[in-house]
C-alpha cells in the first residue's frame, strides 16, 4: 500500500460573478504520495493556482475532500486549520511581491515562528533563522537586510526558508522559478530537490513550463478549464501523451536543438471562458478531433496503470 | 566582407547610464552584422544588455543619463547616429521597427486597434485616411485577427490577440529589420506556438530581416539563422546556429545549455551557472564572466579578444590561446 500523504477528491471551487457561475476547479482528484512530486500544468487560467490554494483553504472550497495524512481538511476549524497549517506550505509565484518590503531577511523568515509561539526567546529565534537561511543557502551577512536589496533567486530563497520555518511534511510550490532567469532557476530547482530528499518533502509543483515539470514531477496531472484531462508518470506522459490537448501542449515547447524537427500540433483559437462552462468537453471548441460524442463531459478513466484520460475518442485518435 | 548584403551594420556600440551615484556601463564594444533576409536570435540573461541593444538601434535610448557611442551604425545603408530628428521619425516604422515584450502594456488603451495600426501606415506610406484603415484590416487579417474587429478597443482582447495587434502595427510598413524584444514571454505556450508559426510564415512572405531578443534557446533554434549570445553587455560568442548549439564554445554559453532541463533526459542533473549577473556599474576586470567561469584563469582578468574559429563563429575566451583548450559540451 502506497504512503498517501494527500488525497484530494472531487475538490471544486466556483466563483459567483455578474455574468455568471464562473467553474475555476471544476471536480478535481489526485492523490500524493509521501516524498513524491506532483506536477500541476496548464495555461494560464487553467485553475491550477486556485486549486493550490483551495487545497490550504487559502480559498474556501465549495465542495469536495482534502485529506491530508488522514484528516479531511475542509472540516477543521479556525484553530484546527491553524495548528495543520504547519504542515503545509506554500512558496509564491513571484519573489518581488511576496515578501513584505518594510521587513527584513530575518524578520519574515522568524514571522511564522513567532506566530505560531514555537519559542520561547529572542536569541531562539535568531539561531533558528540563522539555521533556516544556511539551510537554503543565504549568507549569514544578509540577515539584517531588506527584499529590495537582493536579486529574485535570494529573494526566492527567502520565500523557502520561510516556508520551511514550521518543518512542514508538504509544501505547493506555485510557480517558484517562473520569474527568474535559467541560471538561477536551475539553483533553485536543485535546492528544492535537495531539500526534498534531505526531508521527505512532498511536493504539488504548479507551473506552465513543461520541461521544468518533466525534470521535476514524478506523476504529472494536465489541466484544462478547471479539469484534470490527463494525469501519469513524467515519463508516461512524455512519451505517450494521449489526450489531444496534452499531445498539442507538448509539441508546443520548443527544444533548444537544432535539427529535431517534430510535427507540430496548433490548436485553433484561445481558452474560452470558465464562466458557465456548457456540459461538454472543455476543449470541445479547440480540439481537433471533436465529434458529437465530445457534447457530454468525458470522465477520467484510467488507460494504463497509473495513467488517467479524460477523454471520449482514446483509441480513436 | 563589402558585397555582402548588410541590413545592419554596427561596430563598438557602447551606451552607459550616467547618474550622480554612478556610472551604469550597460552595452560594452557591441559588434553586429545582419544579412538581408536573416535572422539573428539575440540571448542571454536578464541585464545582458539585450533590450538596450535593440532601443540603440531607435535611438529610443533616453539622454540624460544615457550615453550612445560607436564607431558605425547603419541600418540600411543609412547613418542611424548622425540623423536629425525628422530623418529618425521616417525610419521608424519604416526601415526598422520593434515588437514589444509586453502586449498588454505597449498598446494605447484609448485608441482602437484599427487606428493605432493605420497611425503608422498614415504617417510613411503618403495616402489617404482611408487608404490607412483599409491596410489596417488587411494587416489585422494577416496575422489571424477578423478584420471587422478593427473597431475594438485593446482591452477587448485577449493577451495573445493583443501581442498579433503589436505584431500587425511593426509589420504594417513593410519594415526591412524587424526587433522582436521577447515577444512571447508574456503568452501562454500553445499561444506562443500561435504567434511564432505565424512570425516564421510572415517572415517568409516579406523578406523581413529579424533580430529576436530572447532568454529561450528554445525559440532561436526554431526561428533564427545565427545566434549571438550576450554577457554584461557584450556578445561572447556568435556563429550559426550549428555553431553555437553543436560546436558551443565560450562557457557560458555551455552554463546557459547545462542550465536548462533537457525534455529528453528527465533524469540529468541541473547544472547551474555558479553565482549571480555581475554589477554593470562595477564590472569585474578583463573578460566580465571570470568570476563565475569554471575555466578561468588569472590571464582571464586581461581584456579580451575576439577569436575566430571558422568563417562564421566567434568567440570571446582567451583561454583559446592555449592550443589543447576546450571546454565539456564541445566533446559531445
Amino acid at each position: 500500500m502506497a504512503d498517501v500523504i494527500l488525497e484530494v477528491k472531487n475538490l471544486t471551487k466556483h466563483f459567483k460573478t455578474k455574468r455568471g457561475l464562473l467553474h475555476a476547479v471544476d471536480g478535481v482528484s489526485f492523490t500524493l504520495e509521501r516524498g513524491k512530486t506532483l506536477g500541476l500544468v496548464g495555461e494560464s487560467g487553467c485553475g491550477k493556482s486556485t486549486t493550490g490554494r483551495t487545497i490550504l483553504r487559502l480559498i474556501e472550497p465549495t465542495a469536495g475532500e482534502t485529506i491530508f495524512e488522514g484528516t479531511d481538511v475542509n472540516k477543521l476549524n479556525a484553530s484546527q486549520l491553524r495548528h495543520a497549517r504547519k504542515d503545509m506550505q506554500l512558496i509564491f509565484q513571484d519573489p518581488y511581491s511576496s515578501l513584505d518590503p518594510r521587513k527584513t531577511v530575518s524578520q519574515i523568515i522568524a514571522e511564522p515562528l513567532q506566530a505560531n509561539k514555537i519559542f520561547k526567546t529572542k536569541e531562539e529565534i535568531e539561531a533558528r533563522v540563522e539555521e533556516l537561511m544556511a539551510t537554503v543557502g543565504l549568507a549569514p551577512r544578509l540577515f539584517n537586510t531588506y527584499p529590495h536589496e537582493l536579486d529574485g533567486g535570494r529573494r526566492q530563497r527567502i520565500g523557502i526558508a520561510r516556508a520551511l520555518a514550521m518543518d512542514p511534511k508538504f509544501i505547493i510550490c506555485d510557480e517558484p522559478v517562473s520569474a527568474l532567469d535559467v541560471s538561477i532557476q536551475a539553483q533553485i530547482l536543485n535546492l528544492l530537490k535537495e531539500l526534498q530528499e534531505e526531508r521527505g518533502l512532498s511536493y504539488i509543483f504548479i507551473t506552465h513550463d513543461l520541461s521544468v515539470v518533466n525534470h521535476f514531477s514524478d506523476d504529472i496531472a494536465v489541466m484544462y478549464l478547471g479539469k484534470i484531462v490527463e494525469k501519469a508518470p513524467s515519463e508516461e506522459l512524455f512519451a505517450n501523451p494521449v489526450h489531444p490537448y496534452t499531445q498539442a501542449l507538448l509539441s508546443a515547447i520548443p527544444v533548444p536543438e537544432i535539427g529535431e524537427k517534430r510535427e507540430r500540433i496548433i490548436i485553433k483559437g484561445e481558452i474560452t471562458s470558465p464562466i458557465n462552462p456548457p456540459d461538454e468537453c472543455r476543449f470541445y471548441k479547440r480540439c481537433n478531433y471533436a465529434c458529437d460524442k465530445c457534447k457530454s463531459l468525458p470522465e477520467l478513466q484510467e488507460i494504463k496503470p497509473g495513467h488517467f484520460v479524460a477523454c471520449h475518442r482514446i483509441g480513436e485518435i | 566582407m563589402s558585397e555582402k548584403d548588410l541590413v545592419l551594420d554596427l561596430k563598438n556600440l557602447n551606451v552607459k547610464f550616467v547618474t550622480e551615484d554612478a556610472t551604469v556601463y550597460a552595452i560594452n564594444g557591441l559588434n553586429m552584422e545582419l544579412e538581408r533576409g536573416k535572422a539573428i536570435g539575440l540571448v542571454g540573461e536578464t541585464g545582458a544588455g539585450k533590450t538596450t541593444t535593440a532601443l540603440s538601434l531607435l535611438r529610443l535610448v533616453q539622454s540624460p543619463p544615457g550615453v550612445v557611442e560607436c564607431d558605425k551604425m547603419e541600418i540600411n545603408g543609412k547613418d542611424v547616429l548622425t540623423m536629425g530628428i525628422k530623418d529618425l521619425e521616417s525610419m521608424r516604422g519604416k526601415d526598422i521597427s520593434m515588437i514589444f515584450q509586453d502586449p498588454m502594456t505597449a498598446l494605447n488603451p484609448v485608441f482602437t486597434v484599427g487606428e493605432q495600426i493605420a497611425e503608422s501606415v498614415f504617417l510613411h506610406e503618403n495616402c489617404t485616411k482611408e487608404e490607412a484603415n483599409q491596410r489596417a484590416i488587411e494587416m489585422l487579417e494577416l496575422v489571424g485577427i477578423p478584420g471587422e474587429r478593427a473597431g475594438e478597443y485593446p482591452h477587448q482582447f485577449s493577451g495573445g490577440m493583443k501581442q498579433r495587434v503589436v505584431i500587425a502595427i511593426a509589420l504594417a510598413c513593410h519594415p526591412q529589420l524587424l526587433i522582436a524584444d521577447e515577444p512571447t514571454t508574456a503568452l501562454d505556450v500553445t499561444i506562443q506556438a500561435q504567434v511564432l508559426d505565424m512570425m516564421k510564415n510572415l517572415r517568409e512572405q516579406y523578406q523581413t530581416s529579424l533580430i529576436m531578443i530572447t532568454h529561450d534557446l528554445g525559440i532561436v533554434a526554431e526561428i533564427c539563422d545565427e545566434v549571438a549570445v550576450m554577457y554584461a553587455g557584450t556578445v561572447v560568442e556568435k556563429g550559426t546556429l550549428e555553431d553555437v548549439f553543436n560546436h558551443t564554445k565560450h562557457p557560458y554559453t555551455e552554463g546557459l545549455f547545462n542550465s536548462l532541463p533537457n525534455i529528453n533526459d528527465r533524469k540529468a542533473k541541473l547544472t547551474p551557472i555558479k553565482g549571480l549577473m555581475p554589477d554593470p556599474s562595477n564590472l569585474p576586470e578583463g573578460c566580465a564572466f571570470h568570476p563565475r567561469c569554471p575555466y578561468a584563469t588569472e590571464a582571464c582578468k586581461q581584456p579580451q579578444h575576439l577569436r575566430q574559429i571558422s568563417d562564421t563563429h566567434y568567440v570571446v575566451c582567451d583561454r583559446y590561446n592555449e592550443p589543447d583548450f576546450h571546454i565539456e559540451r564541445e566533446e559531445k
